[in-house]
C-alpha cells in the first residue's frame, strides 16, 4: 500500500517537473515568435515609407537615378524575402541603399531644406533604430530559447517534442562590422 | 530580465513590510502618548486609515496628479516626432507591453522622470531644456533610463514606500505638535505610575526616530533603483555612453527647475533639489560622477554582469548592486568588435549604425543643432496647447493662440497679411 503510494507520488512529482519544463520551452518559443512579429511590423513600416521618400526626392535628384533605382530594387527584394536568414540579407541591402541615398542627398541643399524630406529622414532613421532594437529583443529571446533547447534537462523534452532551434536574425552589411564613428561635438 | 524583476519584487515586498511595521508602531505609540494608555489600537486604526487614504490617492491619481504638479503637457507624435520616435524605440528595446504617454515640461533646466503604476499604464516626462541640450543618442539614454524605471516597476514601489514615509512623517509631526500645545498639561494632571512614564518615553523616542529611519530606508532604496535603471538603460541601448554623456550635461547645467518639491524630487533622473556635493545617507540619487564612471567603464558590452563588475570596482566594495539570479539569467552580451562572428553579438554595432550611421552624418551637422532642438521643444509645447502654426515666406513662423478670434494676422517681421483660417 505505502509502496504504491510512494510510486504514485514520485510519478506525480516527475510529471509536474516534466510539464513545467515543457511549458518553459513553449513560453520561450512563443517569446521568440512574438519578437519576430515585432520585427516584421517595423520592416513593413520601413517598406511603406520608402515610396514616399522616393516621391519626395525624385524631383530634386534627377541625376541620381541609379541610387534611387537601387533603393527601389532593394525594397522589392526585401518585401519578398522569407525567413530570418533571407530577410536579414535583403534588409541589409536595403539599409546600405538608403544610406547611400542619404549620403548623396548631402549634395542637394534644396532637398535638405525640404520639411517633408527632413521628417521622412527622421522617420526612416527611427524605423531603422526600431528594426535594430526589435532585432535585439528577438535575438535575446532566441538565445534564451536555444539555450533551453540545448541545455540539460530541457534538451530531453525538446528532442521528444520536436522543439527546433531558432535562427538568429542578422543583418548582413559589411560596414556594420566596422566600428562606427559617433559624433559627440554637439 | 524577468529574473531581475522577480528578485526586485521579493526584496521590495520585504521593505514594504518593514515600512508598514514601522508605520503601525508609530501609530500605536502616537496614540499611547497623546491620548493615554490603552489607546494604542485606536492609533493603529488611524495609522491604517491615513495610509489607505494616501495610497488610494497615490494609486488612482498618481499619473495625472503628478503630471499636474510638475506642470507637464501631454504631446502627440506630431508635436515632437523625434521624442516620440525615441520613446517608441526604447519601448521596443525594453519590450514594454504598451506605449507610455509622453509629456513635456516647459523648463530650461534639463531633467526627466517616469511615472505609472504598471508597465501597461505609464508616462514619461522631459523638460524642454533636456530636449534642447541633448543629442539623439543622449536623449535615447535618458529615455531608456526612465523606461527602465517603468519596466522594473520602480514607480509603483517608490510610490508605495513614499506614501508610507509620508504617513509616518505626518503622524510623527502631529504627535509632536500635540505634545507641544496641549498634551503636556493634560498628562501632568493625570499623574500615573512609573511604568506609564516609561512607555511614554519609549513612544517619544520612537516618534522622533521613526521618520528618520523611514527616510533612510526610502532613500537607500531610491539610490539602488537609480543604479538598476542605469544598468537597464545600458542594456536597452547597448550604448552606455549615451546616458553617460547625458548625465554629464545634465549635472553640468546651471539652471534650476522652476516647479519642484520634496515629494516629486526623487522621481527625476537627477534630483532637482539636491546639490551636486550632497551624497551619502540622505541623498535620493547616487553621486552622478560615480554613475557616469560606471557607465563609461562598461564600454559597449552592456549587460548586468558588466555593470555589476564596474559598480564594485568604482565603489570599491564587494557587495553587488544586481541580484545574483539576474546575473545568471541575462544573456551574455559581448562588446561589438569588427571581427565578431555569428550569434547574437553584433546587435550593439547594428543599433549604433542605425543611430549614428544614418542619423549622425545626415542630420547632425545642420538640423541637429542646439538652437533647432530647443525650437522643436518649445514648438511641441505650443502645439500641445493647440496653437496654430503659419509659416511666412519671409522665413518666420507665426504661432497663433487657440483663442485668437480675428480672421487675419500680420507677420511680425515682414508685415505680410496671413489668413488664420488657412492654418
Amino acid at each position: 500500500m505505502t509502496g504504491s503510494l510512494i510510486t504514485l507520488a514520485v510519478i506525480v512529482v516527475l510529471a509536474i517537473f516534466v510539464f513545467s519544463l515543457y511549458n518553459g520551452l513553449v513560453g520561450a518559443r512563443n517569446a521568440v515568435r512574438n519578437a519576430w512579429s515585432q520585427i516584421d511590423v517595423q520592416l513593413k513600416r520601413r517598406h511603406d515609407l520608402i515610396p514616399n521618400l522616393i516621391e519626395t526626392v525624385k524631383g530634386y535628384m534627377q541625376h541620381e537615378r541609379q541610387t534611387l533605382e537601387a533603393v527601389t530594387a532593394a525594397r522589392t527584394a526585401a518585401m519578398s524575402a522569407t525567413g530570418p536568414a533571407e530577410a536579414g540579407k535583403s534588409e541589409g541591402m536595403l539599409t546600405a541603399a538608403l544610406k547611400s541615398l542619404f549620403a548623396v542627398s548631402e549634395a542637394y541643399p534644396d532637398l535638405k531644406a525640404n520639411q517633408n524630406f527632413l521628417s521622412l529622414q527622421e522617420e526612416l532613421t527611427s524605423t531603422e533604430n526600431k528594426v535594430a532594437f526589435s532585432r535585439q529583443a528577438y535575438n535575446d529571446a532566441t538565445m534564451l530559447y536555444n539555450n533551453k533547447v540545448e541545455m540539460v534537462p530541457t534538451n530531453i523534452i525538446a528532442s521528444m517534442f520536436n522543439f527546433e532551434k531558432s535562427e538568429f536574425f542578422e543583418i548582413e552589411v559589411p560596414e556594420e562590422r566596422a566600428v562606427p564613428k559617433v559624433d559627440f561635438t554637439t | 530580465m524577468w529574473e531581475l524583476i522577480r528578485a526586485n519584487q521579493r526584496r521590495s515586498a520585504m521593505l514594504v513590510i518593514i515600512m508598514a511595521a514601522l508605520l503601525f508602531v508609530v501609530g500605536y505609540a502616537a496614540a499611547e502618548i497623546t491620548v493615554g494608555p490603552g489607546a494604542g489600537p485606536i492609533g493603529l486604526l488611524i495609522a491604517f486609515a491615513i495610509w489607505t487614504t494616501l495610497s488610494l490617492v497615490g494609486f488612482f491619481q498618481g499619473k495625472t496628479l503628478f503630471m499636474q504638479v510638475a506642470g507637464a503637457h501631454k504631446i502627440s507624435k506630431e508635436d515632437h516626432p523625434r521624442l516620440f520616435n525615441i520613446v517608441e524605440e526604447m519601448k521596443i528595446a525594453a519590450q514594454l507591453p504598451a506605449m507610455p504617454d509622453i509629456y513635456i515640461i516647459d523648463d530650461p533646466s534639463p531633467n526627466a522622470f517616469a511615472t505609472g503604476r504598471k508597465p501597461e499604464v505609464s508616462a514619461v516626462a522631459v523638460t524642454t531644456g533636456l530636449l534642447a541640450k541633448l543629442n539623439r543618442d543622449e536623449l535615447q539614454g535618458v529615455i531608456a533610463h526612465e523606461l527602465g524605471h517603468i519596466k522594473n516597476r520602480d514607480v509603483l514601489f517608490m510610490t508605495m514606500i513614499g506614501v508610507m514615509l509620508g504617513a509616518i512623517v505626518l503622524i510623527a509631526e502631529l504627535t509632536t505638535r500635540f505634545l507641544f500645545y496641549g498634551g503636556m498639561r493634560r498628562r501632568t494632571s493625570n499623574g500615573g505610575g512609573q511604568a506609564q512614564i516609561f512607555i511614554v518615553l519609549i513612544g517619544l523616542v520612537l516618534i522622533i526616530l521613526a521618520p528618520i529611519l523611514a527616510r533612510i530606508i526610502y532613500l537607500a532604496v531610491s539610490r539602488k533603483r537609480e543604479y538598476l535603471a542605469d544598468a537597464s538603460a545600458a542594456i536597452y541601448t547597448r550604448y552606455p555612453e549615451g546616458l553617460a554623456g547625458a548625465l554629464e550635461k545634465i549635472s553640468g547645467s546651471k539652471e534650476k527647475m522652476k516647479r519642484t518639491d520634496k515629494v516629486t524630487a526623487p522621481m527625476y533622473i537627477i534630483n532637482p533639489l539636491q546639490k551636486l556635493s550632497a551624497t551619502g545617507l540622505f541623498a535620493t540619487h547616487p553621486p552622478i560622477d560615480k554613475r557616469i564612471k560606471i557607465l563609461r567603464g562598461i564600454g559597449n558590452g552592456a549587460g548586468f554582469a558588466q555593470y555589476d563588475e564596474m559598480y564594485r570596482s568604482v565603489s570599491g566594495s564587494n557587495s553587488s548592486i544586481i541580484p545574483a539570479s539576474a546575473l545568471a539569467e541575462q544573456p551574455a552580451v559581448a562588446p561589438p568588435s569588427p571581427t565578431t562572428g555569428t550569434g547574437a553579438v553584433p546587435l550593439a554595432a547594428a543599433a549604433m549604425v542605425a543611430a549614428a550611421g544614418i542619423s549622425a552624418p545626415a542630420t547632425a551637422p545642420e538640423a541637429d543643432t542646439k538652437i533647432n532642438r530647443s525650437r522643436d521643444a518649445t514648438n511641441a509645447i505650443w502645439r500641445s496647447r493647440n496653437y496654430r502654426f503659419i509659416s511666412c515666406p519671409c522665413g518666420a513662423t507665426l504661432k497663433i493662440p487657440p483663442d485668437y478670434t480675428k480672421a487675419d494676422v500680420f507677420c511680425l517681421r515682414c508685415k505680410r497679411l496671413h489668413r488664420v483660417a488657412s492654418a
